[in-house]
């Protein structure tokens, strides 16, 4: 089980997108998923080992972190990057449901998204306005989880069973603090070509 | 997904390119990718545990670290072979657009005798002039500008490409001056000098890559003046001939871009 999946939902969908669709999946797989694989997972890898605090209480340090950080970044970028790109699930699944339709009366499919009617089209607008829906869901929850995209270097804590105010101190918060910033700009990005795709869309066909 | 898949969608870009800008491609994956992949991951593997400074005070360590590692060598490489690889996506994005356009002229009857089915549209080999030029060279003038930018960015974070074994650190909460020491501080060096001369290698590929497809524009349109002047009818048989050896001598790449080629 892998991020292999993901990559082959998308590349069937690219299928039946859109020129802008395929730029958003060019985006998602390089600038998104490759940097998620080959920089950002290494960074959070040891968040835990590397987090301390001073203070010699057993228990302390891993309150303090379950405190400051009730999800992992890392866990819910790899949500953010799945639950983003799933909605063209049902693109892949209304087509699928077309196809089966036409070899039982024989009728003609659609090939391309330029020929696409009312159902199929609606689809696709359904799938645009989810994934910019989740962008806008999980870039939230980043802001208030991170208290505004910062990774401060030092935070006290004074969560039981530590005896009183303790300093903890966060590691590579500025090494964080970019790919957090790198995160927020290709999600703005992505919710960016979404926008545009749906704008398009539905100019195009209101002009037909 | 992984690197090898940014192989794939290069390696769909490689068929249109230049001589020159596929030496650019092997050296990029062979001894930048496949090095920091191999190699160099493994050196930079225990940067932060093997990180010592020469005090017990808890939190010293972390913060002496973050001083001088902003942001590691491993990831700021990772990035780099990202973003130059990156315009490429610019021209596969040109010929799949090229692609689509012949095969909607093909579906209306328009290419009568060009094409015989689909296939040959699909396998086609683009040559490199009009709006294709254009692509192509500003695709090969970002490489140059983000390679250009990250070296800078190297060196200015990192006081030049010499990884020092000691640092001296007196950030809070350090009671004092504290000594840090880096580990492998050698190897670091030879492989941070390494990935140097390569960035340096692929910027001198891409400036020649440059020069001569500047330089062949410039005798294409010098040979276009010429002919007009002389052989008005002439210019359009040589051009068709060419169009149609160079469809001959078609690449055997079999690569295709993810989902552009469809």
């Amino acid at each position: 089980m892998s991020w292999g999946i993901l990559c082959d939902l998308l590349s069937g969908v690219n299928k039946y997108s859109t020129g802008i669709g395929r730029i958003w999946v060019a985006v998602v797989f390089i600038f998104r998923l490759l940097v998620y694989i080959a920089a950002t997972e290494n960074i959070w890898k040891y968040e835990h080992d590397e987090f301390e605090c001073n203070i010699k209480q057993p228990g302390c340090e891993n309150v303090c972190f379950d405190h400051l950080f009730p999800v992992s970044h890392i866990r819910l970028r790899a949500l953010q990057l799945i639950m983003v790109s799933t909605p063209s699930l049902l693109v892949v699944f209304h087509l699928a449901y077309r196809e089966s339709r036409e070899n039982h009366h024989q009728q003609k499919i659609c090939q391309s998204p330029g020929e696409i009617d009312g159902g199929l089209l609606c689809t696709y607008l359904i799938s645009l306005l989810l994934k910019t829906g989740f962008e806008i869901v999980f870039l939230a929850l980043f802001y208030k989880l991170y208290n505004g995209f910062k990774v401060p270097h030092l935070v006290k804590c004074d969560v039981r069973p530590c005896p009183n105010t303790v300093d903890c101190y966060i590691s590579k918060p500025t090494e964080k603090v970019i790919f957090l910033y790198f995160l927020v700009a290709t999600s703005c990005l992505c919710m960016l070509l979404n926008l545009s795709e749906l704008s398009y869309l539905i100019f195009k066909y209101s002009m037909k | 997904m992984d690197w090898g898949a940014l192989h794939t969608i290069l390696g769909g870009v490689n068929k249109h390119s230049t001589s020159i800008g596929k030496i650019w491609l092997t050296v990029l994956f062979i001894f930048r990718i496949m090095i920091l992949v191999v190699a160099a991951e493994r050196v930079w593997g225990d940067e932060q545990d093997d990180f010592v400074c020469n005090t017990l005070q808890p939190g010293c360590k972390n913060v002496c670290y973050d001083h001088f590692f902003p942001i590691s060598h491993i990831r700021l490489w990772a990035l780099q072979l990202i973003f130059v690889s990156t315009p490429a996506l610019l021209v596969a994005m040109h010929v799949a657009y090229r692609r689509h356009e012949k095969k909607r002229q093909f579906r209306k009857g328009g290419q009568k005798c060009e094409y015989k089915d689909i296939e040959e549209i699909r396998t086609q080999r683009f040559h490199i002039e009009g709006s294709l030029w254009w692509t192509y060279t500003s695709s090969i003038f970002f490489r140059l500008v983000f390679e250009a930018v990250f070296m800078y960015a190297f060196y200015f974070m990192y006081d030049g490409f010499q990884m020092p074994r000691l640092m001296k650190c007196s950030a809070w909460p350090c009671p004092n001056t504290v000594d840090c020491f880096v580990s492998r501080p050698t190897e670091k060096t030879v492989f941070t000098i390494f990935m140097i001369a390569v960035s340096s290698i692929c910027i001198l590929l891409n400036v020649a890559e440059l020069c001569y497809l500047l330089t062949k524009f410039f005798l294409r349109r010098s040979k276009k003046a010429g002919n007009a002047k002389h052989h008005p009818n002439h210019e359009n048989k040589e051009e068709t001939k060419q169009n149609e050896m160079n469809e001959l001598i078609s690449d055997s790449c079999q690569n295709t871009v993810i989902g552009f080629s469809s």
